[in-house]
């Protein structure tokens, strides 16, 4: 079972930190993972996306041609990306800054109103693990406690706070989708 | 018993040296040499020759040597001192090879403070090539690349290296002297020294300068190479203590 | 990840200059060292100084890398010339990016004949190592500085910009004190106790340039027979065998994945060393395989090889995507279909 998930965004969003925690997860569960980041001036202002790929077995291409999933965080990304998805997939998208419906009927569309949820818990920079934890809820590739590990590998030393306040997020991204709302 | 008043100094080799009559590379190889055994650091000193008329150098200094490419002779040795921290690393450079080819080299080890020393041997043409324009080529000097003479309009001017090297903060030892006469070679042999002493006493990036005849190239007689030393050439590099940090420094 | 596997390999010397896409290298070489004792790391103030200063460090028995990418890379190969010639151990890092001239900073694989037909001045080779997966890198890594010592020559690890941003997990070897390395008896360190030492390049005399031509020839065959190697993946029953390397190989095994599941019976040759090209294996091949697809992320450098290896045995196709472009499995997987169809190979 292997699955391939793409985030894109601005840069600025977290887009990378998405992946690259969600990376780190996986590979704490055991799996292979290989994470891709888009490399660049591009990243620089402008869009930024990385590949995610989690799988049972050897990891063959690190590119996607058609992803499973796609992490959606602004209205370019969501154009660019939605004819991509794999038939039967999913989308889950930024509904705060995306007030487009995806056009495709034959995938799962999950929209989470994260600039908003992470004003109610007083951080923008929640945004990137609110949606992250709605991710996990809708494709449970790995689980909230995995990515909560993986976060703190990665960012060693932050504060307490700030890390009680990223779990915050991941819980109510993750509640926002298993209360059945996003629909 | 006979005094031996005069003899090979230990790190030559037996080698007849492949310089033209009258040429001042014979002069500084002995010089350097007889400073190696003087400091008592011949088996601790790594040499660096250029491409140039001292390409050769290996063949005749009895001493570890490793070859650089054209100009990167700061650099070569930035690496060997760099791993060898405890040796003493010399790079012996010509005018092309340091001043032109190899500027950014020297002006960026110098800047780093390498704790190297340099020996910048100017002659005022590419020796080897066959005579040149080099960068330190006087206004006027005629050259087989400037007919008629260095004109600054057409050609630029006669390049002040180690005074720009003298502004890097990272040296601490620059001096030009010139081997033209029984006087400044004596004094070349105290720069040298020097030189190499506050590289012993780690500190920093040292070099000395070295005004030295051409007489092949220069179409002058070796007596008349001499003196066009004293009358030309130092009035565009003078002889002096460029940068001196050193004393009081050195133990 | 060539940066821990180069310090863990007892790299102490690494000298370079920024250069996307592989900064990420230099940066982590930086800090590694840093924490050494016995590292250096020097930002150098250019391409040239840098392969100058691993001309140094080399010469004074250090393992030795840098790292960069097109336009670097050839601005070092003067360097790279004088340390195959004055026989000296380092290893180079080539994160290859879309070219010629400054082109882009996308993964591509245009460096090919740079890299494996000597790149500088005179007759020499390089080795040249072509990892397609980080846990192959890490291990490559280690090989490179192997190489590097017991050939006394420069070795190169070709990559790509996907390579050089890819993460995934890696196992590395133990760390090597370098400390515990077998002694060079030729480099120098001053020479006490024992006569002076030469390291050099200039061989005036033609007959001694000739005899050193000669035996760098015998050393580059005796590497030819020793190490050329290359992976495969579904031969065994296979009538069209793409080839590829690196990032190009990985896309190409996704593309053979879905091919086999369509029912045709495709593999894949992937040269671990592109020189030495692993010629033997891949004749060795011909007796079975009358089609190869030669899949490269330039307009047709490693083809040549296959050509030159196969001897016109065997049918040599093409499909490149040069300047950047990273084509996906998808992509491939057509382009198997159609020739795999075209040349009839479905038909008993």
């Amino acid at each position: 079972m292997t699955s391939k998930t793409i985030f894109s965004g601005f840069g600025g969003q977290g887009v990378l930190m998405m992946g690259y925690v969600l990376a780190v997860a996986a590979m704490r569960d055991g799996k292979e993972v290989t994470y891709l980041p888009t490399y660049g001036a591009e990243v620089r202002g402008g869009t930024a996306n990385c590949t995610v790929s989690i799988s049972d077995e050897e990891i063959f291409s690190p590119v996607a041609s058609s992803p499973d999933y796609g992490v959606i965080m602004n209205m370019p990304s969501l154009v660019k990306y939605e004819s991509t998805i794999k038939k039967g997939g999913a989308i889950i998208l930024n509904s705060s800054l995306i007030d487009t419906d995806p056009a495709r009927d034959d995938i799962d569309v999950v929209k989470i109103p994260a600039n908003d949820i992470a004003k109610k818990l007083g951080s923008d920079r929640t945004i990137n693990m609110i949606m992250l934890g709605a991710f996990v809820a809708k494709t449970q590739v790995t689980t909230l406690d995995s990515i909560m590990n993986g976060l703190t590998e990665i960012v060693k030393g932050k504060k307490a706070s700030i890390m009680k306040l990223n779990r915050k997020g991941l819980d109510r991204g993750a509640e926002y989708v298993s209360k059945g709302a996003g629909k | 018993m006979a005094k031996k008043v005069f003899q090979r100094p230990k790190y030559l080799k037996k080698a007849v040296f492949h310089y033209c009559p009258g040429c001042g590379h014979s002069i500084i190889h002995r010089l350097i040499a007889e400073i190696i055994e003087e400091l008592d650091i011949g088996e601790k000193v790594i040499g660096v020759p250029p491409a140039g008329c001292a390409v050769l150098a290996y063949d005749y200094f009895d001493v570890d040597m490793g070859e650089s490419p054209h100009g990167r002779g700061a650099a070569v040795a930035t690496g060997i001192k760099r791993i060898l921290p405890d040796r003493i690393v010399f790079s012996y450079q010509g005018d092309g090879d340091i001043a032109a080819i190899g500027t950014a080299e020297t002006i960026h080890a110098a800047n780093r403070g390498e704790n190297i020393t340099t020996i910048f041997v100017n002659n005022g043409v590419y020796g080897m090539t066959g005579g040149q324009m080099a960068p330190t080529t006087l206004a006027g000097q005629n050259s087989t690349t400037t007919p008629g003479g260095r004109d600054v309009k057409r050609d630029g001017f006669p390049l002040d290296l180690s005074e720009m090297l003298a502004i890097a903060r990272g040296s601490v030892y620059i001096e030009r002297t010139a081997v033209n006469s029984p006087k400044n070679i004596m004094r070349t042999k105290r720069a040298i020294t020097k030189a190499f002493k506050a590289q012993m006493d780690g500190l920093g990036f040292s070099l000395v300068e070295i005004l030295s005849p051409c007489p092949t190239n220069w179409k002058l007689s070796s007596v008349d190479a001499c003196k066009w030393v004293e009358e030309s050439m130092v009035k565009t590099f003078p002889l002096k203590v460029i940068k001196d940090e050193v004393e009081g420094a050195i133990s | 990840m060539i940066g821990e596997a180069a310090v863990r390999a007892g790299c102490r010397f690494y000298a370079g200059y920024p250069i996307t896409p592989q900064n990420e290298l230099a940066e982590y070489t930086a800090s590694a060292m840093a924490r050494l004792e016995d590292g250096t790391f020097i930002q150098a103030e250019s391409e040239i100084a840098a392969i100058n200063m691993l001309i140094g460090a080399s010469m004074a028995g250090a393992r030795v890398m840098t790292s960069s990418s097109g336009p670097g890379i050839s601005l070092k190969q003067e360097g790279i010339s004088f340390l195959a010639a004055m026989e000296l151990p380092a290893v180079i890092v080539n994160t290859m990016r879309g070219g010629p001239g400054l082109g882009n900073i996308a993964p591509a694989q245009g460096d090919y004949f740079q890299a494996t037909r000597g790149g500088g001045h005179g007759d020499y080779r390089t080795i040249v190592l072509a990892p397609a997966s980080g846990q192959e890198l890490a291990g490559l890594t280690r090989k490179a500085f192997e190489y590097a010592d017991e050939y006394k020559t420069p070795v190169f690890i070709l990559g790509d910009g996907m390579m050089g941003q890819m993460m995934e997990p890696v196992e590395f070897p133990e760390p090597i004190d370098p400390r515990s390395l077998p002694p060079k008896p030729w480099i120098l360190d001053g020479a006490k106790g024992r006569p002076s030492r030469i390291i050099k390049s200039l061989l005036l005399d033609t007959s001694v340039e000739e005899d050193h031509n000669w035996k760098l020839t015998r050393k580059y065959e005796r590497i030819t027979r020793e190490i050329a190697r290359a992976d495969t993946y579904m031969t065994t029953d296979a009538r069209l065998v793409v080839t590829a390397y690196g990032t190009a190989a990985r896309i190409a095994k996704g593309a053979i994945k879905r091919a086999r599941e369509l029912g045709l019976k495709v593999g894949l040759f992937r040269p671990v060393t592109l020189w030495p090209f692993p010629k033997r294996a891949l004749v060795e091949m011909s007796r079975q395989v009358k089609d190869f697809l030669v899949f490269e992320m330039s307009t047709g450098q490693m083809l040549e090889d296959v050509k030159l290896s196969l001897e016109g045995r065997s049918n040599v196709h093409f499909y490149g995507r040069p300047g950047g472009i990273i084509s996906t499995p998808d992509e491939i997987a057509k382009v198997i279909n159609t020739l795999y169809h075209r040349q009839h190979l479905n038909e008993d």
